[in-house]
């Protein structure tokens, strides 16, 4: 097997010359005024001095050390990795788009707004609730609206002292706990059954006066439809209690089952996920919020109206929670989203179906080859563990992991959710053709029977890549978060042992 | 019609039921309950064709007033300055748009390098130790900061000036309830902050937001109110501008302890208001109280150094309900534009825009020849003016005639109701100047 063929690279201010730019600017010949002495910069910012040149052939080289959906499969487990349809990419440079400010007259804005509201009244159909907010910029940050929505809508009904937990499941993102912190809320975790169902037993014991809510991932991180969904809404509805679905998941059930059937009464959205903008290596995203009729009033400001042919914001909105972000939201990620879906229109719900074929397609070629925790037919992901792997060879799921990078594939989502020990959380898409999938499923079997008869090459893996294993450790003890300049250490001046890191790589 | 981002034919359906053991795809929810399926067709207009799609979203394009159309004058947090087509080309590199934050560092050594290249301009130009790899946006990290200084000092009380941008200092309230903080305005004095009212307002406060140049166009006494919220031990926190920061001197070195703004002016769009990137940096002694990604330097088995993302016992993905922060995905793209963009300008270029900037300001207050708000104060690309109506009315008239004079600081400020916020970038030339001071006479 060869090595990759990519070196590790100078930083670019290591590549900086004093004296070259790349900068054409326009010269106004005129003075310059003087600014008061106290507040004038001493030392300008090392910035980078390059030609284009150079720069482009450095972000380039950058991009080649880069594994996106467009150079292959990115199955990680509840991040959607689908493929982003290039025409969304030129609409949305569109200048009508692109270059509008925010604060541009109601009249000035009108095909924005338009597009704004056709985007809520879309989203508020997809998941069968009543109004829509869009303006959270990722889906903690919908999590967190939600949770003020909740408290809000607690507040206005004089319960606001009274109900201060949320309960959350085992299996859910991080992102869930995190932001019942952040609310100011207390958590309550509830567990999964045999089956991977909420643990309803517990709800029955637990739930009372005292609850706000609950959040949950249907169908869950561990791919499973909650089939008692039912009687978990009627619980927290019974006790006087809302329900906030996290919209992580969404793709599996676009057309299939609508949240706000299921009882949900807050629901946010991944956009990047479920609508297909582009992840970008880490964002932006988008998290919109719907809410049941009864949440409309204390949704954030502005939400977009309208007046026969007209559109405008509604500002007016006394028991509003206020803004949880500038302006109105990622308009450019509703751009995109809103192209994305009426490429489908009704029809999204094939888009759920193949996410779900795929994903069971891949689940039945690796149930014999790993264990399956929970033996179900799977949504549109599903878990697979490498316990057995582990006890029987030495061989980890963070060693899966990196050997799939040596056939050429982006690992799945590992250590996560945190009940299956040694998972292995992988979510396909509907995008990816069957070969694709074949070939995944090849490399997987192919690496179990490594494991089992040379385990050094998977324990080792990846032999491909620009780096091998990264001590992560050694990174969070010497905390080196920016270029030094020149105090910079020497790279790789201490050599010292690896040591794994056995945390979730996902989600 | 087809669907064109699927990749199943007949034929591979058929296999795939077959080798999952069921006979339909309706089989595969079997476990869905009965009464939470929907039946029947989601209430959507018909699949559309690319082109068709194109040509829709153009004809919604067209009906906004959009910078190529009204000569712009208008600023108040995010800026018309020039996105070099060079950040275009990079930025649409597949690899970058479609990645997701780098879980997996062997195969994302590029863009985990690219974000601590950015760490590393933004640390530079504010003067801090540590920046975050991006939060969602100027408003929402201010929020942020808020957080971390309390968790900090242990205080809850957080001081705003009312200079700073009224976006900001809405979404700050809008978190207060849940993050456990009181907040506080000190209002602005002929259009600054006063150092000693800063400073008794800053008495058990957490933190002290400034915004600079402020929202008004002036500048603020920066250092003075840093050194008033530190006689305080409140940590004072600028919001700045980063095409000030070639002129203006970095926060980090007139004692502040944090520095957050909007990222947007420096390479990206106003694309109506995001997405964008707010950049957080601070002292090192609050990088394990920091909500977000941050990448670090480590090194490969073999020693060769390389990138990975760190601290991660802050985040929610380990500390769940202990997390500082529930922030996963950030505004990594656009924030690469950023770094993309200063990288293009370098610090001399840097320094060039700004000066460019200041002077086209100074000639238009002249040029408009309109009585300044703030005739005392020091202003950099924006300055307010009476138009001696209300403003709103005058922003009316100027678009009829093709140009957007700016905005109306009634729409936030009482007593303003006749003032106008003019902002001048790069990108408007003497010409453009002169014909705004003909609209707005007329």
């Amino acid at each position: 097997m060869t090595a990759d063929p990519r070196p590790p690279m100078q930083l670019v201010y290591e590549k900086s010359q004093p004296g070259r730019r790349a900068a054409t600017l326009p010269d106004p010949e005129l003075p310059v005024p003087d600014l008061p002495e106290a507040l004038r910069r001493e030392q300008a910012p090392r910035l980078p001095e390059l030609s284009e040149p150079e720069l482009v052939r450095h972000f380039t080289a950058l991009a080649d050390r880069t594994f996106g959906v467009d150079t292959g499969f990115y199955p990680l487990g509840s991040c959607t990795m689908k493929h982003n349809p290039r025409v969304n990419e030129r609409v949305v440079a569109l200048p009508g788009f692109r270059d509008l400010h925010p604060l541009q007259e109601e009249d000035g804005a009108q095909g924005a707004l338009e597009l704004m509201w056709r985007l809520q009244e879309i989203l508020a159909e997809v998941v069968g609730l009543d109004a829509v907010s869009l303006q959270p910029a990722a889906g903690s940050q919908g999590e967190l609206t939600g949770l003020m929505l909740m408290r809000a809508y607690f507040e206005d009904r004089g319960e606001g002292e009274g109900r201060d937990t949320v309960f959350v499941a085992d299996t859910a993102h991080g992102t869930n706990p995190a932001s019942v912190t952040m609310a100011g809320y207390k958590l309550q975790k509830v567990g999964t059954d045999e089956r991977g169902n909420l643990d309803v037993d517990f709800l029955r014991e637990h739930v009372d006066e005292r609850t706000a809510g609950l959040m949950l991932t249907n169908p869950s991180t561990l791919g499973l439809f909650d089939e008692r969904i039912e009687e978990v809404a009627d619980i927290f509805h019974g006790a006087g209690a809302l329900l906030y679905y996290d919209g992580a998941n969404l793709n599996a059930v676009c057309g299939i089952s609508r949240p706000g059937d299921m009882g949900f009464d807050i629901v946010h959205y991944n956009l990047h996920k479920t609508f297909s903008q582009p992840h970008g290596g880490g964002g932006p995203g988008g998290g919109p919020v719907a809410v049941r009729a009864q949440l409309e009033p204390f949704l954030p400001v502005p939400v977009v109206a309208r007046d026969g042919e007209r559109f405008r914001f509604d500002e007016d909105r006394p028991k509003t929670i206020g803004k949880v972000r500038g302006y109105y939201g990622p308009f450019g990620v509703f751009v995109r989203s809103y192209a994305f879906i009426r490429s489908y229109g009704p029809r999204l719900r094939e888009m759920s179906e193949v996410a779900v074929l795929n994903a069971n397609y891949l689940l039945a070629r690796l149930r014999d080859a790993y264990d399956l925790p929970y033996d179900r037919l799977c949504m549109h992901e599903f878990v697979l563990s490498a316990r057995t792997l582990k006890r029987e060879h030495g061989v980890t799921a963070l060693d899966v992991a990196k050997r799939l990078m040596d056939y050429g594939f982006h690992p799945p989502t590992i250590y996560f959710p945190l009940i299956v020990p040694e998972a292995l959380m992988i979510e396909p898409t509907e995008t990816e053709p069957k070969e694709r999938l074949d070939a995944f499923a090849d490399a997987m079997l192919a690496i179990a029977r490594e494991a089992a008869e040379e385990p050094g090459l998977v324990k080792d893996a990846p032999h491909r890549r620009p780096v091998k294993r990264l001590d992560e450790v050694k990174a969070a003890k010497q905390a080196i978060v920016r270029y030094r300049f020149d105090e910079h250490p020497d790279a790789g001046a201490a050599r010292e042992p690896v040591q794994p890191v056995e945390a979730p790589k996902g989600v | 019609m087809s669907l064109p981002y699927l990749s199943l034919t007949e034929r591979d359906r058929d296999e795939m039921l077959a080798a999952i053991g069921v006979s339909s795809v309706e089989e595969l929810f079997r476990d869905i309950p009965e009464a939470v399926r929907f039946r029947g067709d989601l209430d959507l207009e018909p699949p559309l064709s690319e082109q068709k799609i194109t040509a829709h979203l153009a004809e919604l394009a067209l009906r906004n007033a959009h910078t190529g159309v009204e000569l712009s004058f208008l600023g108040a947090g995010i800026y018309d300055h020039y996105v070099p087509a060079f950040v275009d080309a990079m930025l649409a590199r597949g690899e970058f748009l479609t990645a997701y934050t780098p879980y997996q560092p062997e195969m994302s050594q590029g863009v985990l390098q690219a974000i601590f290249e950015y760490q590393t301009a933004i640390c530079e130009l504010t003067g801090m130790d540590v920046s975050n790899a991006s939060g969602y946006d100027g408003p929402a990290v201010t929020a942020d900061a808020c957080y971390v200084a309390k968790h900090v000092t242990g205080r809850s009380k957080v001081v705003l000036c009312e200079a700073v941008s009224p976006q900001v200092r809405r979404v700050v309230k809008t978190y207060a309830p849940g993050f456990g903080l009181e907040v506080v305005e000190v209002p602005h004095r002929d259009g600054v902050t006063d150092p000693d009212e800063l400073r008794a307002a800053a008495a058990d406060a957490a933190c002290v937001v400034f915004q600079q140049p402020n929202f008004l166009g002036n500048l603020e006494p920066a250092p003075e109110l840093a050194a008033a919220a530190n006689e305080q031990e409140s940590l004072p926190v600028a919001y700045v501008d980063p095409m000030s920061l070639g002129l203006l001197e970095a926060p980090g070195r007139y004692g502040c302890a944090i520095a957050v703004g909007e990222g947007q002016p420096a390479g990206n769009y106003q694309s109506y208001g995001g997405p964008h990137y707010g950049f957080l940096a601070a002292r090192e002694d609050y990088v394990r109280r920091m909500p977000g990604r941050i990448v670090g330097e480590t090194t490969d088995l073999d020693g060769r150094r390389a990138f990975v993302l760190t601290l991660q016992m802050r985040e929610q993905h380990i500390r769940r309900e202990k997390a500082t922060h529930n922030i996963t995905t950030n505004q990594t793209l656009l924030a690469l534009a950023g770094l993309m963009y200063l990288s293009w300008l370098g610090p001399q270029g840097l320094r060039e825009v700004g000066e460019t900037c200041l002077a086209l300001a100074q000639y238009a207050k002249e040029r408009l020849g309109l009585p300044l708000v703030f005739p005392d104060e020091t202003t950099f690309k924006e300055f307010a003016v009476r138009v001696g109506r209300p403003a709103r009315e005058a922003v009316a008239a100027a678009r009829a005639e093709g140009v957007h004079p700016g905005y109306a600081l009634g729409r936030d400020y009482e007593g303003l109701d006749d003032a106008l916020l003019v902002c001048v970038t790069e990108k408007r030339t003497r010409e453009d100047i002169d014909r705004l001071a003909e609209v707005l006479r007329t």
